[in-house]
């Protein structure tokens, strides 16, 4: 029971995906620039994360080693592509914010990395609750991330003005514009990466 | 823990068609029973883009024009209320997007004045680029009872008389480009009175 609590929990800071393991840089950088969208795509990574573990989990003593990889990412894509497409037809108005980012799951290194270093050596319930944790923790670490580049680049949380900043003549606020471009990403998470350091420390 | 199985041909070459295979088909189905359901909320949200850019219509008639600047053609939809045009709808798009190609919906009213703008896709910038939705910003509202014959459709700094959204001057101007190719077509096929 004490060893599922830890699994679930590892993700948030001692094994953080995005703080501490580096891992999915891409989407990591390319979403957090409002804090609901990095919520969103973190749910998103963390549904089929917790799917493909499972699955994989299940099916592990099917596979030959050699082809594990390739039948990891058919796994992953396939459920990638399910989440896609019922996305699509059922919260259009979600999909056309991440459109975009969805079919970037399937080469989150998080994925991959969480099927090869826990979910082929563990149990499926274990495997669940790992995607789950580790899911859930990259959801956390977008959403911070989001929320200071949204709150630094656009002077606004989850859509909300805050009137933090002096506003120019046409009355929208003078915001530090870097932060929502990608060269803010990097300042952000340097620090953010740093700050996790020193709490896990 | 069941014991792996051996990795020799047959084994690897099976098991991964098996999966595959597994894969392929559950993904059929999922296609197949998510596609009208897709159609429908693409449908969907095109009427929605034209009943928000024209006045209240009974009957569409939808037809493609040719711009005479462009790769692709438009889409029409002329709204009739009973027998008289009450407007155009235009699907238009851009292709000077700080992110590639954008598509808008503009209406128009008989006399060529610009009724409303919706934005139907776009993947400008988060917090930059984006505010031409008017969702995030007043940006589009600008171009509201507006008539291109006299309004001059590109931002202030290039000399027209459009407030560009600030920092994002290329996504304003892809966003007159598209505007203007849509009033454009309009006025070559006639149908500005």
């Amino acid at each position: 029971m004490n060893d599922q609590l830890k699994n679930l929990t590892k993700g948030f800071l001692k094994e953080n995906p995005v703080f501490v393991l580096l891992l999915g840089m891409c989407p990591t950088l390319g979403t957090s620039t409002s804090a609901i969208n990095g919520l969103g795509m973190g749910l998103a990574t963390a549904f089929v994360l917790m799917l493909s573990n499972l699955v994989i989990s299940l099916v592990k003593d099917f596979i030959p080693d050699k082809v594990r990889i390739p039948a990891f990412i058919v796994i992953i894509a396939s459920f990638v592509t399910i989440v896609d497409l019922l996305m699509q037809g059922y919260l259009p108005a979600l999909h056309e914010q991440l459109g975009l980012f969805i079919p970037l799951i399937v080469v989150n290194c998080i994925v991959l990395g969480r099927a090869e270093a826990f979910a082929s050596k563990n149990t499926p319930i274990s495997s669940l609750i790992d995607g789950l944790g580790m899911g859930l923790g990259f959801a956390f670490a977008l959403t911070i991330l989001g929320s200071v580049r949204e709150i630094l680049g656009s002077g606004a949380l989850f859509g909300f003005p805050l009137h933090i900043f002096p506003t120019d003549a046409k009355g929208s606020p003078i915001t530090i514009l870097v932060f929502v471009l990608a060269p803010g990403a990097f300042i952000v998470l340097g620090y953010l990466i740093a700050l996790v350091r020193k709490i896990n420390n | 823990m069941g014991k792996k199985p051996e990795s020799n041909f047959v084994n690897m070459f099976v098991r991964l068609l098996v999966i595959v295979i597994i894969a392929g088909g559950l993904l059929g189905v999922v296609y197949t029973q998510t596609y009208d359901v897709i159609a429908a909320a693409k449908q969907k949200k095109l009427e929605a883009a034209i009943g928000y850019v024209v006045p209240v219509f009974d009957t569409l008639n939808t037809f493609k024009v040719m711009p005479a600047t462009g790769k692709d053609s438009l889409t029409f939809y002329e709204a009739y209320n009973g027998d008289s045009l009450v407007g155009t709808a235009v699907k238009t798009y851009t292709d000077k997007g700080f992110g590639g190609r954008f598509n808008l919906m503009i209406g128009f009213s008989p006399e060529g004045v610009i009724l409303n703008t919706a934005v139907l896709d776009h993947k400008e910038t988060p917090g930059l680029g984006d505010k031409m939705d008017v969702k995030k910003s007043d940006f589009s509202v600008q171009f509201k009872g507006k008539n291109p014959a006299t309004y001059k459709l590109k931002v202030t700094k290039d000399g027209g008389d459009v407030d560009a959204i600030t920092a994002a001057t290329i996504s304003s101007r892809a966003f007159c480009d598209a505007t203007q190719r849509a009033y454009d077509a309009l006025k070559s096929k006639g149908g500005i009175k």
